[in-house]
Parts: C-alpha cells; structure tokens; sequence
C-alpha cells in the first residue's frame, strides 16, 4: 500500500498553484515530476563534486567518476542487463533509438525488411525511415485494431528471413496500450532479427527484465521516471553493442589516435563521446533508487485504481469518448467530447489549475486512423489522487458547458 | 473607427469581466460571430501555421481596405481570430501595418502572446500583417 500524502510531499512542485488554483498535474506521460532526493542529488553533485569524469587523477574527478559509474550499475541492476558496460548513458530515449538506427545502417542491405508498429511515437518512425533510404531497407508496419491494440496475426505474416529489426514501444504514450512484447520479440528471434524496444512511456510503471525479455536492444528516458531530463539509457546485448559500429566521434569513445588510424574505446565508452551529461546520470541513478524503495509493484497496483476509477468516473460525461480501450494498459486516457476541440478543453483546464495534454501526441498516424485532430491526454502517476481525478472530472464537465 | 477606437472598445468591454471565466465565455461567443470564410478558401494553403488548432484567413482588398475572414476548428481560436479581425477589418493596409496590438495585454490575454503558445496568437497577428503589406503593394 502507498502513502499517497507522504509520498506527495517528497515533491515541492505538487503544492504550487496554477492560475490561483492548486496544480493537479495529469502529464505525466511527457514528463513526470521530481521528489526532492532527485533535486537534492543535482544540488550536491554541483555544490561538492562537479568535474570532469575517466580522466582527472584529482579528487573531484575521481569522486565524480564514481558516482557515475555507480549510477550505472544502479540502471544496470533495475533492468536486469548482464553487464553494466551494456548500459550505455545517452541524452534519452529519442538519442539512444538513433545510435541504433544509425549503427544498423552498417548492418544492412537493400530488400532487408525493418518492422515497426503503427502505435509509435512519430518521431521514432523518422529514424527508421532515415535508415531505410540510407540503404535501400524497407519499412513495414503492424497495424492496430479500434481498440489500440496491435494485430499479432499481421506481425506473424509480415515476418520473414528478411526481417532484420523490430521496433515497438512496450506502453504506447498515445493510447496508454502495453504491447506483447514478450510474443513479439519471440517471433522476431525465430526468424533471426533483432528486437528494439522503446521503454519511455513503460518505464514509469514496469520494472523491465532486459534478460528475462531476451531483448536486444531496450531505451528508455530519465525523466519520465521523477529523473531529469536529458539524459535516458540504450540498454543493448554485449554481442549487438560489439557489432554496432559508434555512433559518434569524439573524446571518451577512443582508445589510441593517430592521423592513420584510431582504435575505439571499449564499451560503453565506445557509445559515449564527449562530455557526458554526469549530474544528469548520477541523478537518473538516484531516481530509480526512489521508486524501487516505493516498490513497481505498489505503484502498478495504486495506478491502475486510479485508471479504473478516472475511467469510470469520465465515462458518465454524456458525449466523452475514450480512445485506447486495450485490455492491457496504463493509467493514461485518451478522450474528447464530442464535437469540441482538445484544444479548446485543454486550455479551459489549464485555467482550473490541471495539466493535461491535447494534440496529437506525437502520434499523429494514430490520430489518422480514428480521424480525429487530437485528443485530451490525462495521464497518472503514484503521487496522483482520486481527489485530483474528481477535480479533472468537474474541470471537463465545466469546460463541456463553456464550450458547447 | 480607427484601430485604436476599436481596441479601446474593446478593452472598455473586457474590463467588466470579474474573472476568467466570463472573459473566456466572452470570447467564446465572440467566436460564434466569426465572419465566416467562404469554403472555397478554406485551403491548406491559408492555414496559419503554428496553431495547434486549424486557423483559416482569406483576405480581400475593397476600396482600398481589407477585409478579413477566417475560420478555426477551436472555438477559442476562433474567438481571438474574431478579435484580431474585428480590430483589423475594413482598415487601410498601411494602418494595419503600424498598428500596435498591445490591448491584447490589456485585454488579460497576455498568456496566449508567447510566441511558443500553441495556440498561434502570435502567428495571427503577423499572417493578417503579412496580408497588409501584401495589399499595400497593390495600392501604389
Ligand atoms: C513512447 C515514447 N518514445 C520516445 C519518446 C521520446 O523521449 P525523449 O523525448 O525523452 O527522447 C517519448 C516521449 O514522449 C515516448 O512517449
């Protein structure tokens, strides 16, 4: 069981106001929010160790070097990976889908076949696509059903020897969806292609088992987890990292230079060029720390109350539809009323003090497919209460009024 | 009446609303009174970037002045499209040009003038200019 109010005050933002009302935060999905430890961890790290890390012999360096390195075994062991070299610190999730992408180029040919699923993120398709006309590879998509659930049957056929990736997000940030991932990796490692999964929007509420998973490649981005942001891991199968070729040059991912030839750096500095985003890492560690200690357990039990309970409460407002009914998700609701614009209700909620999200979510081949504009996003994390669910229903009960 | 009578007529109409929520009702209704552009203007290429709303303005020169129709998908837009027109209808493209928008401050609005809002005000005011210079090349 969760101690909501105890927990609720770890965070200083939860009791701000906003427009003169408190805030009732439900993006949690873009971003969630920083307990104080994670704030604290950044203040100590700039107020007593800052430094450059891997090369000073001086204190500071030294301890600074440490905690990253620490940090990393700490991600190492939230996910279950191997090796801690096979976590590879990046600026988040869109930076660590790209050095893979990038380092696929390498790996493939004309006629091969890269499988992704209609249910991403969109910016996470671009990369894919940037690969395919790098080398002549061809894209094929898993499509969805009204429900926002992906068609295994089509992703059985759509796989062949040809396949070399799959790309699917585990939870999708659109409709809230969890993908059957574990299936979807089984079937891609049958016919010997390698699995990307992107973990951003799974990562606040499942605790991953990258070896239990078998898969090759998992992302996932720092502060969607009460981390900050810009900084996110890429998880990958020694084997796969010792394949990729890097991604880009620079210090740190170098053993020896000359003009003739350089040797590169063994993992994980191989991927890591440049100045690293060290706070950024040691307080991504520190984090995980905190939602461990509250238990993936507990929190998925008291979202899903919240899920539950905010589904059925909207559900009585005449004319809201809810878009992403899989059996399997988490506490997001996508939904609009009928014939108002998301835009529209959003801004009417910003005035009540409740953050939501409107748009197309990054996902606008999803909202092509129920032809709609957008939707109003509400998205929930453990510090969330029914309270603040009551207070977003009467806020789009209000709005409905205004507005029609 | 000049621009500046207009945005003086309608900050005078604003400052009666206590809250909010009586400015947003406000708007909302003005939005409903929107001159509507015609449908065969309603074109991709007259939709203001910018907006996470579609905003639609089609603008035609009548003696010398312009007039201004637009559309939008939201209704709010559509409210601060409808005051930007009301402001700048039926004006010379010169005036349109060096006319200030400062009222929308006055007007308790000043939330929707960052030029990152998603809404676009600011891409508004600068497409119907954009309009005004166009015109005022005809006009020489
Ligand atoms: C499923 C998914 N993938 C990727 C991203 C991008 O993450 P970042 O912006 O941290 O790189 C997001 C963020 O919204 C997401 O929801």
């Amino acid at each position: 069981m969760l101690d909501v109010s105890k927990i609720r005050a770890d965070f200083p933002i939860l009791s701000r106001q906003v427009n003169n009302k408190p805030l009732v935060y439900f993006d949690n999905a873009a971003t969630s929010q920083t307990p104080e430890v994670v704030i604290d961890t950044i203040v100590d790290y700039y107020s007593n160790y800052n430094a450059n890390i891997h090369r000073g012999v001086h204190t500071l360096s030294q301890e600074a070097t440490d905690k990253y390195e620490i940090a990393r075994q700490k991600i190492q062991a939230h996910f279950n990976a191997k090796f801690s070299h096979e976590i590879i610190f990046t600026s988040g999730t869109t930076h660590s889908i790209n050095l893979v992408a990038n380092g696929f180029s390498a790996l493939l040919k004309a006629g091969d076949e890269i499988i992704v699923s209609a249910l991403e993120h969109h910016s996470n398709i671009v990369p894919w696509q940037m690969l395919c006309e790098r080398t002549g590879a061809i894209l094929k998509v898993i499509p969805m059903n009204q429900e926002g659930e992906l068609i295994m049957e089509t992703y059985d056929k759509l796989l062949s020897n040809k396949t070399k990736l799959v790309f699917v997000n585990h939870i999708s940030n659109a409709l809230g969806t969890i993908n059957p991932i574990e299936y979807i990796i089984e079937k891609a490692h049958a016919v010997g292609a390698a699995v990307l999964i992107d973990g951003a929007q799974s990562c606040p509420h499942i605790k991953p088992d990258v070896q239990a998973l078998d898969v090759d490649f998992y992302v996932a981005s720092a502060h969607k987890v009460c981390g900050p942001t810009g900084v996110g891991m890429l998880y990958g199968k020694e084997a796969w990292l010792n394949k990729l070729p890097p991604y880009q040059g620079g210090g740190e991912m170098i053993a020896e230079v000359s003009f003739e030839k350089t040797t590169y750096a063994d993992l994980p500095h191989k991927f890591e060029a440049g100045t690293p985003n060290i706070c950024g890492g040691i307080a991504f560690g520190a984090a995980l720390d905190y939602m461990n200690a509250i238990g993936f357990d507990n929190i998925a039990t008291y979202e899903n109350e919240l899920l539950a309970y905010a589904t059925e409460k909207l559900s009585t407002i005449e004319g809201l539809k809810i878009y992403g009914t899989a059996k399997h998700k988490t506490s997001v609701i996508s939904f609009n009323l009928e014939g108002i614009h998301p835009y529209d209700v959003g801004t009417i909620l910003d005035k009540l003090g409740i953050a939501v999200r409107t748009g197309h979510h990054c996902a606008q081949p999803i909202m092509d497919f129920f032809c709609i504009p957008g939707t109003i996003r509400a998205s929930f994390a453990f510090y969330n209460t029914k309270e603040e669910i009551d207070i977003l229903v009467a806020g789009v009960k209000k709005a409905k009024m205004m507005l029609s | 009446m000049t621009i500046e009578d207009i945005q003086n007529e309608i900050i005078d109409e604003f400052s009666m609303f206590e809250d909010w929520e009586e400015r947003y009702q406000y708007m909302i209704d003005l939005g409903k009174d929107l001159p509507i552009i015609n449908d065969e203007y309603k074109t991709d290429s007259n939709i203001i970037k910018g907006c996470q709303s579609k905003v639609w303005v089609h603008a035609e020169l009548n003696n010398d002045k312009i007039e201004f129709t637009a559309d939008s998908d939201a209704i709010i837009t559509k409210g601060i499209i409808a005051i930007l027109i009301r402001v700048f209808n039926n004006q010379h493209p010169k005036d349109i040009i060096e006319a200030n928008t400062d009222f929308i401050d006055k007007i308790g609005l000043k939330e929707h003038l960052s030029p990152t809002r998603a809404n676009g005000l600011v891409s508004m005011i600068k497409q119907l200019k954009l309009y005004a210079i166009a015109y005022q090349t005809q006009i020489k």
